[in-house]
């Protein structure tokens, strides 16, 4: 709708005006060719614009004509690129429909599409053409297309009262308002012509068709619609033209328009005169629904009818709102005014006139609150006396026997009670006895058994107390007036009880609903991880609504089932394309929606205020629809809180996502220093060494000549340990190490790195201590002989020169036990549990010391590796540090599997 | 050259260890032939007949163990294989394949060396062998079967015997577990590795001074043991 208040501010094009430009830039722009009947010729003039085109060297296509054997339109087909059309099978016939995939595969830049309101065969993606259509615009096709006037819906109910036909097949009037329209107008008397010579219909076809549909009559005032709709639709664009440039023109005043729709039949009819009317003021409109409590009483039938209003009116382009409220008249001139509704359109009421007496008319009501409003009450026609009258739920409720037994048990223990008290007492008013049965009966069972009781009542009192006794006759007029007011006093309290019981009832149920979604929110919101929170969703929203869930998510560029209850891996591919198209377009399709309704559920997008996270998907076992409008809008507010729960995980998992990237970042730039720096040192050396024997050679004496090249060997040593750990490093990141035990000799093993680490340890002194008659143990000799080494250098590196350090090794149990103890200055406490993390150095102390940081943690991959730990501690005995590395020894790992 | 000299085909695509193998091995008087691809050093081998060759087993055209089954299909020439650290499957399979002995790149020159004179004394040895062998304050007198350590007589079951002679006659060279299996245990390789380390452990108590650091029966992780040969 266009919002006029806005643009008359100013004279700066108003931002919907500018963005809704926008968005149709984006868009492919629709061309409609509008007739007032079949036969005027649209076909054939869509083509001759086609044919235009393409001569200016537009890329257009064919994506359905319907030539009707007509030989001038085939001729207009020829050199006309055709896009074949799709096959589907239904019940034993092969119906053809336009290939909308082929279409979006071939990117035209227009595509032809006759028969705008056209239903597509079952099976295919969207029931109606129309719905085609949109989608090709949304990829930003351009698209010419043809309807009838009688086709579009909110002129549908005119239309059929001009024909008596009514046609069943529409086109939503947002469609039309969106489009460019041009009328293919003829005259009355050149259609007739046409339908004579035979050019629409064959021979005697065309005579039946003359006499009915094509009666010049009709054909004048359908001619007539056609050219207002087309009128109106030209004076919109006007006037979106003038706003987005800024013209001020003569604005009409803001009129704001209010249909108020009831459950009563003719509420389709009163929605397609509000569109109307709405668009004759153009003025934005809404459709309001007032939910009394009576609303709860209302049968399946009358509450789908609400909900398929609704969904009429926002097809047509209302706002459509539901309020709750106890009197329609006030709650809806409330709103009106809040909102400064201008016009407030009604129906007329078809209630029979003592319904509205004991009611009150919610017309009359309204007419006399409204003040300046105007209110237009709106008649109701044809359709509306075909339809059932209104039953409301609960005189069709199910006759509960024992309610009705209880009731008359109740009535007869007030006999009893009365003919006791009359044994004794005289009381005039006995009936009141009576008159308490009733009562529980209402409170307890409701309006059926209580009026039940109340009757039983009359007829007990009658017997029991009225004279003469032990008949229903009665003697004295007096008590026949008794009777009759005790009746209707009876009847009156089992009416007003069974009603507050009612309501009660619909309060404890609303109390039990906001009850659970209440405790849902707790729960979602007490939920960290995804799946989690997946998995009560799907949950809460079967055990609420007894339906089957599944939900999905965004998972590598499509979307798959992540949690469903009852529980369910796999959709069908019917139901896994509505799923995608419902991620694809953020709006609902599959059961019981516009697109592809072949499928078994419902998908419903899952929304937030910053888009789509993820796609819930609805089935229940029964045929029909799937929710009653009080299920949906439990629904919605269910996957509403879901949504917010869900991006509020989705957004923690980011965080985490930037926290553990972050630490990435940080372990690199410490990878990228230490590598630097490590390799940098060593090859510093041996460079400066060589490059200075190239040239001063000669200068040196052999001694110092010697010494220069010794400690170019050591640094290139260095280099390769260094190397060896970093490839190491990655060999443990990467998970490419193989473990290949075999039973090793730890005497064998501790010698062997004891002989690679002899330069390493040539300044301390080494004692080696391994129990006597050890057993052989299952270890990989490569890997441990690495740690062996690695624990070595860092004791060398650690302790000061001269002092000692021990290897020792035992069986402790199912354990081998391995020890590396030094006599250097211990490990602070606070990095005992650090010193195995990578690139971990441990500060402090006089000086940063050489080395990677890698050794440690390799020790500790290397033994992890083996299903083992390594520990650091510092030494009880003495200053000095212990790693104690232990590695469970069991039967399955003592057999050697290398070799 | 004289044609005493012995000949050194030098196998490795990178020209700087090329270099280096050749400048060291011309002092040490060798006669170095180079190839810098397995086709090179196959033709080579055939042309120059060389005493031994040194093959770095990451040729850019030929598997390095294709390299090592065509020599061996032609001769005997002893080949000292240069691999990485890491690669211990890679080394067994050479030595398996008939390769003598490796170097594991980086390497020093001490020890090239010793792997290259040991690999060419033991083809030397199989031409006629010498009844004594002594290294450091072990001697074994493989005729009279006698083993002793600083002068004094070791006994050794035959087993320890067995298995010590094997790496006299292979002194200096790696020996495989499954070649010590093979000649002490006999042809089969289902022999138990266990039990090999058993009795070297036990070689060890009987010939070394401290068993915990071996000078001369050293193990070389993941492949086999070696017997060290100093002269």
């Amino acid at each position: 709708m266009v919002e006029l208040d806005s643009a008359s501010r100013g004279l700066r094009p108003s931002p919907e005006a500018l963005l809704a430009a926008a968005a149709r830039e984006a868009r492919g722009k629709l061309k409609i060719f509008l007739g007032a009947a079949p036969g005027v010729g649209k076909t054939y003039e869509m083509l001759q614009s086609a044919r235009r085109r393409k001569a200016e060297g537009v890329d257009v296509v064919v994506g359905v004509v319907e030539t009707h054997g007509r030989k001038e339109t085939e001729a207009l087909l020829e050199g006309l690129e055709v896009i074949p059309r799709r096959q589907i099978a239904y019940e034993g016939r092969v119906l053809t429909e336009m290939d909308i995939d082929a279409v979006l595969a071939r990117r035209p830049a227009l595509v032809l599409v006759d028969e705008l309101a056209h239903t597509n065969a079952p099976g295919s993606r969207h029931p109606k053409r129309y719905l085609d259509v949109e989608e090709l615009l949304a990829s930003g096709v351009d698209v010419y297309a043809t309807v009838n006037i009688q086709h579009v819906e909110s002129l549908n109910d005119v239309v059929a009262q001009i024909t008596r036909v009514r046609v069943r097949e529409t086109v939503p009037d947002r469609i039309v308002d969106a489009a460019e329209v041009e009328v293919i107008d003829l005259t009355p008397d050149d259609l007739i012509q046409r339908l004579r010579e035979g050019k629409v219909y064959i021979a005697d076809q065309a005579e039946r068709a003359l006499k009915h549909y094509f009666s010049p009559g009709n054909l004048t005032a359908l001619r007539e619609l056609a050219l207002r709709r087309a009128a109106e639709r030209v004076d919109e664009q006007m006037v979106s033209y003038m706003q987005e440039h800024a013209i001020a023109g003569p604005w009409p005043a803001g009129e704001r328009l209010l249909v108020c729709i009831s459950e009563q039949p003719g509420a389709t009819q009163l929605v397609r005169y509000g569109k109307r009317v709405a668009d004759r003021l153009h003025g934005p409109w809404t459709a309001l629904y007032v939910e009394t409590p009576r609303h709860q009483r209302l049968g399946e039938a009358e509450r789908d009818r609400v909900a398929e209003v609704l969904r009429l009116a926002e097809k047509l382009g209302a706002d459509t709102l539901t309020i709750p409220g106890q009197r329609i008249a006030d709650d809806l001139l409330a709103y009106a005014r809040e909102n400064n509704a201008t016009q407030i359109i009604i129906g007329k009421s078809t209630r029979a006139r003592w319904f509205e007496m004991l009611h009150g008319s919610v017309v009359h009501d309204l007419l006399r609150k409204a003040g300046n409003i105007s209110v237009h009450v709106i008649g109701a026609a044809g359709e509306a006396a075909l339809a059932t009258p209104v039953k409301t739920s609960a005189g069709m409720e199910s006759i509960d026997p024992i309610a009705y037994a209880i009731s008359t048990a109740f009535v007869a223990a007030a006999l009893g009670v009365a003919l006791l008290i009359s044994q004794f007492v005289d009381l005039d008013n006995i009936s009141l006895v009576f008159l308490a049965a009733v009562l529980a009966s209402a409170v307890r069972y409701g309006a059926g058994p209580s009026v039940f009781a109340a009757l039983l009542s009359v007829l007990c009192y009658n017997f029991f107390f009225i004279p003469p006794l032990y008949t229903f006759t009665i003697a004295d007029p007096a008590n026949v007036v008794a009777l009759f007011f005790f009746m209707i006093v009876a009847l009156l309290t089992s009416s007003l009880t069974a009603r507050t019981r009612t309501q009660a009832l619909i309060a404890k149920k609303q109390a039990r609903t906001t009850g659970e979604l209440y405790s849902f929110s707790k729960k979602l919101a007490g939920i960290a991880k995804l799946d989690d929170l997946l998995w009560a969703t799907a949950h809460q929203i079967a055990s609420m609504l007894k339906v089957e869930v599944v939900l999905l998510t965004p998972d590598d560029g499509t979307i798959a089932v992540r949690a469903g209850f009852p529980p369910e891996d796999q959709l069908d591919d019917a139901d896994l394309a509505a799923a995608k198209w419902c991620w694809d377009h953020n709006q609902p399709a599959g059961r019981g929606a516009d697109t592809l309704p072949g499928a078994k559920r419902l998908f419903l997008p899952l929304r937030t205020g910053r888009g789509a996270v993820g796609v819930l998907g609805i089935n229940r076992k029964a045929p029909g629809p799937l929710f009653t409008p009080d299920e949906r809008r439990l629904l919605d507010a269910l996957s509403d809180q879901a949504a917010v729960a869900i991006e509020r995980t989705l957004l923690a998992e980011d965080i985490d996502e930037a926290r553990i990237l972050a630490e990435t970042e940080r372990l690199r730039s410490s990878l990228l220093t230490s590598v630097s720096h490590d390799l940098r040192t060593p090859l510093a050396s041996i460079i400066g060494t060589i490059t200075s024997l190239r040239s001063f050679g000669k200068l040196y004496d052999d001694r110092t000549r010697d010494e220069m090249l010794a400690t170019a060997q050591d640094e290139g040593e260095r280099l390769n340990r260094f190397v060896a750990n970093l490839l190491d490093m990655t060999r443990l990141d990467s998970g490419a190490i193989e473990l290949r035990r075999e039973m090793i000799d730890l005497g064998d093993l501790v010698g062997s790195a004891l002989q690679r680490s002899g330069k390493i340890l040539i300044r301390h002194r080494v004692s080696v201590d391994l129990a006597p008659d050890l057993p052989m143990f299952p270890l990989d000799f490569l890997l441990m002989e690495q740690v062996l080494v690695n624990l070595l250098d860092n004791a060398a590196k650690y302790a000061p020169a001269g002092s000692a350090i021990g290897v020792a090794g035992r069986g402790e149990g199912a354990e081998v036990v391995i020890e590396v103890r030094d006599e250097g200055p211990g490990i602070p406490p606070s990095d005992l549990d650090r010193i195995f993390d990578k690139f971990y150095r441990v500060h402090g102390g006089d000086r940063q010391r050489a080395g990677t940081g890698l050794g440690l943690a390799i020790c500790r991959g290397f033994v992890a590796a083996h299903g083992g730990t390594i520990a650091a501690a510092n030494r009880s005995d003495r200053h000095g540090a212990v790693f104690t590395i232990r590695i469970p020894i069991d039967e399955a790992g003592a057999r050697p599997d290398g070799e | 050259m004289a044609s005493s000299a012995p000949c050194v085909l030098i196998v490795d695509d990178e020209p700087p260890i090329r270099r280096l193998l050749r400048n060291t091995l011309a002092v040490q008087e060798y006669r170095i032939v180079e190839a810098a691809t397995g086709q090179e050093a196959l033709d080579a081998a055939r042309r120059e007949k060389p005493d031994l060759v040194i093959l770095d087993l990451g040729l850019p055209d030929l598997d390095g163990m294709e390299i090592i089954r065509a020599l061996r299909a032609r001769s005997q020439v002893p080949i000292v294989v240069l691999s990485s650290r890491g690669d211990e499957k890679g080394k067994v399979a050479a030595l398996d394949l008939g390769a003598d002995d490796y170097v594991t790149k980086p390497f020093g020159v001490d020890e090239l060396m010793a792997r290259i004179r040991a690999a060419l004394r033991h083809r030397l040895q199989e031409q006629g062998s010498r009844p004594l062998f002594q290294s450091a304050d072990l001697t074994v007198d493989l005729v009279h079967r006698r083993v002793s350590v600083g002068g004094r007589e070791v006994r050794l079951s035959p087993k320890e015997y067995d298995i010590l002679q094997q790496f006299v006659i292979h002194a200096g060279k790696v020996l495989t577990h499954r070649h010590l299996l093979k000649e002490v245990w006999g042809g089969v390789d289902s022999g138990d590795v266990q039990a090999l380390r058993v009795f070297i452990r036990q070689l060890r108590q009987k010939l070394e001074a401290d068993p915990q650091r071996p000078q001369h029966i050293l193990t070389e992780p993941g492949v086999g043991y070696r017997l060290q040969f100093s002269a």
